[in-house]
């Protein structure tokens, strides 16, 4: 009798895996390429995270009592882009290979200037300490707010608006810094 | 002073903007879960048919990926294989039918790895 049950309970399982890969893949893939800096490293991040959330996935279900599981999952990646450097003593590559921001479309001569300080602005970014980079990707690049920030990064809600806070005001001032000194 | 600091995060969003997965990565994964979902039934079957669940949902939507035919196929059957031939030893170590799934996956991830090692 049992075991129709045991079915259906993993039927369920595998169709909310299969959504949660869908509806997150590309957070994830965003997540690991901005960590990374390159698309060949972000895809083995983004498959090793998921397969990685495959295995847990039941007990975080379980436990995450009806709350999102995006945190869960970028948590999963962060912790394996951390292994990822240790292991390979790498460090993350600047600039980004291929961003977003070059293949954005600009239609003007006009918006040349504008491309150049949002490539100083992805510089940059990779210049930060890796909790403010992690929580700016999150926040800009993933659109997660303060509390998924602070559910992924393991950190309380307080602690990660001063976390962002300081982010944006760091990046700032080498952004600035990296125009150089401006005329009076 | 606030104001320039809102206009620094509207560059900021345009700067890290969303970043889409290769397509071939989607139907790698898709095809490689619905396997390992696969290796994982039919090593659950052989230890307790009696409390079996039968996790092939997974193939159902990795199918019309595999038919689209992505040249990862012959690398992903190696995995499978390798890993495979493993399961006698992952039945024997294995506590308990969590912990076989488990080593089922890191065993797949480990073949995987090599096989990308030696297609890259």
């Amino acid at each position: 009798m049992a075991v129709p049950h045991q079915d259906q309970d993993k039927a369920r399982l595998d169709a909310a895996f299969s959504e949660l890969y869908k509806a997150h893949l590309r957070d994830v893939y965003s997540y690991a390429y901005y960590r990374v800096g390159n698309h060949h490293d972000a895809e083995d991040l983004t498959e090793q995270t998921f397969l990685q959330a495959y295995r847990h996935f039941e007990r975080a279900q379980r436990e995450s009592d009806g709350r999102p599981l995006r945190p869960w999952l970028i948590r999963i990646a962060h912790n394996l882009a951390a292994n990822y450097y240790r292991d390979r003593s790498r460090k993350p590559q600047t600039p980004i290979d291929d961003a977003g921001v070059i293949s954005t479309p600009h239609t003007t001569e006009a918006l040349v200037e504008d491309r150049d300080d949002l490539k100083r602005i992805l510089e940059g970014v990779q210049e930060l300490p890796d909790d403010r980079r992690e929580a700016l990707i999150m926040r800009f690049a993933l659109g997660m707010d303060n509390r998924e920030i602070a559910r992924a990064l393991g950190r309380s809600d307080g602690a990660t608006k001063v976390l962002l806070h300081r982010a944006i005001r760091q990046l700032e001032e080498i952004v600035k810094r990296a125009e150089g000194p401006t005329e009076p | 002073m606030s104001e320039q600091f809102a206009d620094f995060e509207s560059m900021l969003r345009r700067a890290l903007v969303p970043v889409d997965p290769p397509k071939e990565l989607e139907a790698r994964l898709e095809l490689t879960l619905g396997s390992l979902v696969d290796i994982a039934a039919e090593e659950l079957d052989a230890i307790e048919l009696s409390s079996m669940r039968d996790p092939r949902n997974w193939t159902r939507l990795a199918r019309p990926v595999a038919a689209v035919g992505i040249g990862s196929a012959a690398a992903l059957g190696l995995v499978v294989v390798r890993t495979r031939r493993k399961r006698h030893n992952r039945r024997t170590e294995a506590r308990s039918r969590v912990d076989l799934v488990g080593k089922t996956v890191r065993d797949f991830s480990r073949e995987a790895r090599r096989v990308a090692d030696d297609i890259f």
